[in-house]
């Protein structure tokens, strides 16, 4: 089972990802599939991070956590979050297959962030869905 | 679950090790990683125990170079062998695109062989994927004890317990010493990807 974006998808989801959420002063912003693909990955400029290790980490840790909330009866976690001195990391799935994951500094609070996310997440949905809706 | 992106012209594959605790799946990684550390500029990723053993997986990406005009990157994993960390194991398969199985040539090892590649074929299964159709490579590791005087299971024992049905590609290989694991990842990468052509047709 293979999927494919064309220019037009990735153009559109970059403008989302931009708007939403570099505009908004978050360091970056990459969009990966659960088996650790990345489909889009943006940042202010200033970072350049390992983003192939960072999504192959990322994919496996959301499965363990989505695994974790099973075996005590949660369907999932909403809030996935990690605090660090200066950076930040927060997950947000979109369906299924896809996740959106975003590194923030301490300028931007965690609530304006999951405001954006989800923002960015509804108009992601639209695009996404029809690829692995099975 | 390769991804193919048409704006950048690549394709991303997910190629796993999966066979017995302390095989050799690591190995394989790590022989690759120094073999082409001039085509690889990431440190391999690895989550291990404190006992030096595959707790979640290891990780290492790498570009392949241009085929029919894609940039084609691979990512190989290596799953966690060992009985318990199944739940692991299943996380690591989501998406994968091809497999090789990292067999234990000692004699000691045949049963845990076997009851990892059904393992595997479960697992599968839980993604509706079948071990008959998946890109798959068998690869008999750990030769070199020959000479140590480590009993081994001959090849044909091997391919007996566990290719009989599925009749793949085999290489009776060292990982340590590097015997034939480039050419087991030739092999997959060359399945993998014609299996991902035939796919998005």
């Amino acid at each position: 089972m293979s999927y494919t974006l064309g220019q037009e998808q990735l153009d559109s989801i970059e403008d989302i990802l931009n708007q939403d959420l570099i505009d908004n002063g978050v360091r970056c912003v990459f969009l990966i599939d659960m088996a650790g693909n990345i489909i889009a990955n943006l940042d202010n400029g200033e970072k350049q991070h390992d983003i192939y290790s960072l999504a192959a980490l990322a994919a496996g840790n959301f499965g363990a956590v989505s695994a974790m909330a099973k075996i005590i009866g949660e369907n999932e976690f909403s809030l996935l979050f990690h605090k660090g001195k200066k950076e930040n990391i927060h997950f947000n799935k979109i369906t299924t297959e896809f996740l959106l994951i975003t590194i923030f500094g301490n300028d931007i609070s965690l609530g304006f962030l999951r405001l954006k996310v989800s923002e960015s997440v509804e108009q992601l949905k639209d695009i996404l869905k029809p690829l692995l809706s099975s | 679950m390769a991804f193919v992106n048409l704006k950048e012209k690549e394709i991303q594959v997910k190629i796993v090790y999966y066979g017995p605790g302390r095989g050799g799946k690591t190995s394989n990684l790590e022989y690759i990683h120094r073999k082409f550390a001039n085509r690889i500029n990431t440190e391999m990723v690895t989550v291990k125990t404190h006992g030096d053993r595959t707790l979640f997986f290891d990780f290492l990406p790498f570009d392949i170079g241009v085929i029919n005009n894609f940039n084609v990157k691979i990512q190989l994993y290596t799953v966690p062998g060992q009985i318990k960390y199944n739940a692991t194991r299943k996380l690591v398969l989501r998406g994968v695109d091809g497999i090789v199985f990292v067999a234990d040539a000692m004699v000691l090892r045949r049963e845990k062989n076997i009851l990892s590649l059904k393992n595997l074929q479960e697992n599968l299964s839980e993604y509706e994927k079948s071990i008959f159709k998946i890109p798959l490579v068998m690869q008999y590791n750990k030769i070199d004890l020959k000479e140590q005087g480590i009993p081994l299971l001959p090849m044909a024992t091997l391919e007996r317990d566990l290719n009989s049905k599925l009749k793949k590609t085999s290489f009776a290989s060292s990982a340590v010493l590097g015997t034939n694991v480039i050419e087991t990842l030739k092999r997959i990468i060359s399945l993998t990807v014609t299996s991902i052509k035939k796919d998005l047709k």
